[in-house]
């Protein structure tokens, strides 16, 4: 870590003596003297940051760097993918982050010179920096998955980004007959979401039973345990019985190519052609991270725990789904918590003060049915330099729990997104 | 918000108001709980918001869900995760936003 140099130090210290009329008329320099702070993403991670930073300390010039003008959020996308929802309701401006005094550039950051400490925009800007914070989420491995690369995903979505790939998956489950094969193909981890496909897989089984009864679903996984499985496969037994199969590793389930072509999923014992496939690929982390020389050869971004700061170059720091973040898992709920923590430790950082040691929590539902939420649940603390979850806390809850219990969880899970969205974009 | 109303007067009087930490910082783990307990007034969720609340209670209540004596789905999971002082610094924090 580098903090700011002394010299920095003692001018902002003497702007401050200067007083409001002084402030007035030495703009420029005092300008010049406010702690620069690029954000690049503004998804969950992103925005939390940028928010949580400028309402602890005001002076800190933070300029948001997105693309795009309209947030889509992925948690609870798999309900649009089912029909429970519009993707309208995913959806979110950057208006109430610019009314808090961030600054935003919509714009692709294409590079960044961790020695001159600047990020260059697709619109010709170039911003300076003291600390960048990029949060880019995940970007798809497009060579990870023989047969799978950007034309196929128009014929084999993965969804996996919320948008135009939510919609064309669920126009593919509504044009389909009653009758008809689903493929879901899950990654090894790591991944954006662990629950994710799972939750997936129930609504769209939750779409099938009540709209076209007579059609199949299968899960091929490249794994052989995953997030809230028993929770998962109880509910599963319950309420799709016959209708959802789940296909481990070991059982066969690691798809190992794709022929858009035909729409069909191979594996090593079997070729599954499906009438709709959903291909969630391998996953690396955004772009971004790799141009700014933060990822390793896992194509994550390894990250004090403490600051978020990277591990292969300072004064940039990391957050959410792109980051190696020990036990915590890839979810909005971590990024919006990293994010808040990473806030804290610049505020400290920026005025010359050692970070403190943080706690984190994260808290992700997963709906099996419209009226049937689980979760799961996790405290974690740096040990050793990696987040470690804290002994005795968190977990799934009970397998054996009532469906009164199902259904309040269910409706917290509807809280979950309206705070967690609250808090980001509200 | 009150606390934003604050910053705001704050940045109007200019470089006359001290620089320093504008938001008193939170202790650990506290910043994770606006996830689901909601800063702002007006968000549709059953959990309930924990600024203003007295910190003797929001202790109270912590050592309730650890103790499994008040039955919960989260909390008594995620209480089991944070000491006695910790939950105190963090009660105490939540007690003085507004």
């Amino acid at each position: 870590m580098t903090p700011p140099t002394t010299s920095r130090r003692r001018f902002l210290k003497s702007a401050a003596a200067m007083g409001a009329s002084a402030a007035l008329l030495a703009r420029p320099a005092l300008a010049q003297a406010a702690p620069r702070v690029v954000v690049v993403g503004g998804g969950f991670a992103g925005v939390s940051a940028a928010r949580a930073l400028k309402m602890l300390d005001p002076r800190v010039a933070v300029t948001l760097v997105e693309t795009s003008r309209t947030f889509t959020a992925c948690p609870f996308s798999n309900g649009v993918v089912a029909g429970l929802r519009e993707l309208s309701a995913q959806q979110f401006t950057y208006d109430k982050v610019a009314a808090d005094g961030v600054v935003l550039a919509f714009a692709t950051a294409e590079a960044v010179d961790p020695q001159a400490r600047t990020v260059s925009l697709s619109d010709g800007q170039r911003l300076s920096y003291d600390r960048l914070v990029l949060a880019p989420g995940i970007d798809i491995r497009w060579d990870g998955l023989p047969g799978y690369n950007e034309a196929a995903a128009a014929r084999m979505p993965h969804a996996w980004k919320a948008g135009e790939q939510t919609l064309l998956l669920r126009r593919q489950l509504e044009s389909m007959e009653d009758g008809g094969l689903v493929v879901i193909s899950s990654p090894a981890n790591p991944f954006r979401c662990p629950p994710g496909p799972y939750e997936r897989a129930s609504l769209i089984a939750y779409y099938l039973k009540t709209k076209k009864p007579r059609s199949k679903l299968i899960i091929l996984d490249a794994k052989d345990a995953f997030s809230k499985q028993r929770l998962f496969q109880n509910a599963w037994k319950e309420l799709y019985p016959g209708l959802l199969e789940w296909v481990s590793l070991s059982n066969g389930g690691k798809v190992t190519s794709v022929d858009p072509a035909t729409n069909t999923l191979v594996t090593d014992f079997a070729r599954h052609e499906a009438k709709v496939a959903n291909v969630i690929p391998p996953q690396k982390a955004g772009r971004i991270v790799e141009l700014a020389g933060v990822t390793d050869r896992s194509g994550w971004c390894p990250i004090d725990p403490v600051t978020f700061e990277s591990k292969l170059h300072p004064n940039i720091h990391v957050l959410g789904d792109a980051t190696i973040a020990g036990a915590m898992p890839k979810s909005a709920f971590t990024a919006n918590a990293q994010a808040k923590v990473c806030a804290a430790a610049l505020a400290r950082l920026l005025r010359g003060e050692a970070p403190a040691e943080p706690e984190l929590i994260n808290t992700c539902y997963s709906l099996v049915a419209p009226d049937y939420g689980i979760h799961v649940a996790g405290v974690y603390h740096p040990v050793n330099g990696v987040l470690t979850e804290i002994e005795g806390s968190g977990g799934v809850g009970p397998v054996d729990a009532p469906r009164e219990t199902r259904a309040q969880e269910a409706t917290f899970a509807n809280g979950w997104f309206a705070t967690l969205t609250s808090e980001a974009f509200g | 918000m009150k606390t934003k109303c604050v910053l705001a007067a704050a940045v109007l009087v200019g470089a006359a108001v001290p620089l320093a930490a504008a938001a008193a910082e939170a202790p650990p783990g506290a910043s994770s709980c606006s996830g689901c307990h909601p800063a702002r007034a007006g968000v549709e969720t059953a959990v309930p918001r924990l600024t203003g609340r007295s910190a003797s209670e929001l202790v109270a209540q912590m050592q309730a869900f650890r103790s499994g004596q008040r039955p919960a789905t989260v909390m008594n999971q995620i209480a089991k995760g944070f000491s006695e002082a910790e939950i105190q610094a963090i009660a105490a924090w939540y007690a003085e936003q507004h």
